[in-house]
């Protein structure tokens, strides 16, 4: 079965992200000076410039900031699944990520909602981190 | 003050049913003719324009991609000195204008033309969410985020959770758009809209349902800017500008510092009011890129319109529509006027006209002072013109 999806152009400073959920772990950006963390954009994390990035581990905890039930898909790919779940968490560590929400209950979805991060190997290739309600 | 940058002519490409260009058309003949709608309203011709400013979508990948020059050669410009292509998404004639201003004031050009065109409807070619999952975009893409309309969904719905605005908030903006685009011929959309049939319709992305997204049409449009001294000589008044502003935050959804604050847009505003020498409370009328209901909510309490967590009450009743107490898209909007894509330029057409007196039936009384706000993006960018009929 082919993954028809749309897929991350990953690029040298995403790999570890991606690598890193092969491996089973949600990898965030730290810096080295002022200890904030991010991922991919330093707007979030004010103070962070520089060149002294570390990737660490995420414990893969945190909280919906924000979400949208998805009622109209986003391309044929994502057709058969609607009604779904696109949200956008904001870690522990404190960077935030967008990926799906995965649950049964889609009602229950709410702002401020505790969530944790699971593995999904969509492909050989490709595991994209997601949510779902934190258990 | 005789170098002082004032627009002198606009227009806005005529469509035919739901916002379909005119059989022949194609996406440069739709800007040759706004163009030269927008000179002969001056007194001018192509023979004046010595600086282009161009944005849009077409025409890519390939000569798109360098198209202040493409419409150089195929309008005719001889050896124009000022050029602008800088595209930050639907703000850019916004920004385009505050460029224009600074380029005339400091003589760099006499007489600008800004231009934008699109048959994004009739060419079907409004393919946004087949963008490449690049860069910031690596995770809302492969997540099936529909873009746009998904990123503002979540900034509606982060608005709603801080500010406690509803549905029924971003329905009374869509009627009230609605009701001023009935008094628009040009309008793509006109039937009377209730609020109920807003909050009736199909859902998008929650909270955003059909209603709250702005249309797809085909479309175009040209303002023309010089000197307050040139225009002396020409047909119409001048409308001076007397503030601009513009500024940039993320490109993903996920990096807008404050989802439910559109910061950009008090950026690029306070600049605005500060150049200009005005406060929210002098202005008359707000045209604000209305690419979803919820822009709209964030863009009047980002310009200080009313304060954060205010615009609910602001739009409450019909406040804005034909009527009401503050005037808000009185064209008819993105959401019922016409919307091919990249919607900023027609904030300026409106607005002069309402400066004008040349708005028909949907003239608003007493219009002598004007915001203008584009948005690009996914809430990305933002500009900002203030215009008046007078100087200073």
């Amino acid at each position: 079965m082919t993954y028809d999806k749309p897929v991350p152009a990953i690029d040298a400073e995403s790999e570890p992200y991606w690598t890193g959920a092969r491996e089973g772990r949600l990898m965030i950006q730290r810096c080295g000076r002022t200890g904030r963390c991010f991922l991919y954009s330093r707007r979030l994390a004010p103070g962070v410039d520089g060149t002294d990035i570390r990737w660490i581990e995420a414990k893969g905890t945190g909280v919906v900031y924000s979400f949208t039930v998805c009622h109209a898909p986003a391309g044929p790919a994502f057709r058969d699944e609607t009604p779904y779940v696109v949200a956008c968490v904001e870690l522990d560590e404190g960077a935030r990520i967008v990926s799906n929400l995965m649950t049964d209950d889609i009602e229950a979805v709410h702002i401020g909602q505790r969530v944790e991060a699971f593995f999904d190997r969509v492909s050989e290739d490709l595991t994209i981190p997601k949510f779902r309600p934190a258990g | 003050m005789s170098r002082s940058p004032v627009i002198v002519g606009v227009a806005d490409a005529p469509t035919r049913e739901r916002g379909r260009a005119l059989p022949g058309a194609t996406v440069l003949s739709i800007q040759r003719d706004a163009a030269g709608e927008a000179l002969s309203q001056a007194g001018l011709t192509m023979r004046d324009v010595d600086g282009l400013a161009v944005a849009g979508m077409w025409g890519m990948p390939g000569p798109g991609a360098m198209q202040p020059v493409l419409l150089t050669e195929y309008l005719g410009l001889e050896w124009p000195r000022y050029l602008d292509g800088t595209n930050v998404g639907g703000a850019a004639f916004v920004l385009h204008a505050g460029r224009a201003a600074e380029a005339i004031r400091s003589g760099q050009a006499e007489t600008v033309l800004i231009v934008y065109g699109s048959l994004q409807k009739s060419q079907a070619a409004r393919a946004l969410g087949g963008r490449p999952a690049m860069f910031s975009n690596q995770w809302d893409i492969p997540a099936g985020l529909p873009l746009p309309v998904g990123a503002y969904a979540m900034a509606a719905q982060r608005h709603a959770h801080v500010y406690g605005s509803t549905r029924e908030t971003l329905a009374e903006i869509a009627a009230a758009t609605r009701a001023w685009a009935a008094l628009n011929p040009a309008a793509a959309f006109r039937e009377p809209m209730t609020v109920d049939d807003v909050l009736g319709a199909r859902m998008i992305a929650s909270p955003l349902g059909r209603y709250d997204c702005c249309l797809v049409t085909d479309g175009g449009g040209a303002v023309v800017m010089t000197t307050e001294e040139r225009a002396r000589d020409l047909r119409t008044p001048p409308v001076h500008v007397l503030g601009h502003g513009a500024s940039a935050s993320h490109a993903s959804i996920a990096h807008m510092p404050d989802m439910a604050k559109l910061e950009v847009a008090e950026q690029s505003s306070r600049r605005a009011y500060a150049m200009a020498g005005r406060c929210p409370a002098e202005i008359d009328l707000a045209m604000l890129y209305d690419s979803f209901t919820i822009t709209v909510l964030m863009t009047l309490e980002a310009l200080g319109l009313c304060g954060y967590g205010e615009g609910k009450e602001f739009v409450r009743g019909g406040r804005t529509a034909p009527g009401g107490a503050f005037p808000v898209n009185t064209n008819g909007g993105g959401l019922s006027y016409c919307h091919p894509g990249m919607y900023g330029l027609f904030t300026i057409i409106e607005a002069c006209r309402q400066l004008w007196g040349l708005a028909g039936e949907r003239q608003v009384e007493g219009v002598r002072t004007a915001i203008c706000h584009g948005t690009g993006g996914v809430l990305s960018s933002g500009a900002t013109l203030i215009l008046s009929t007078e100087n200073g």
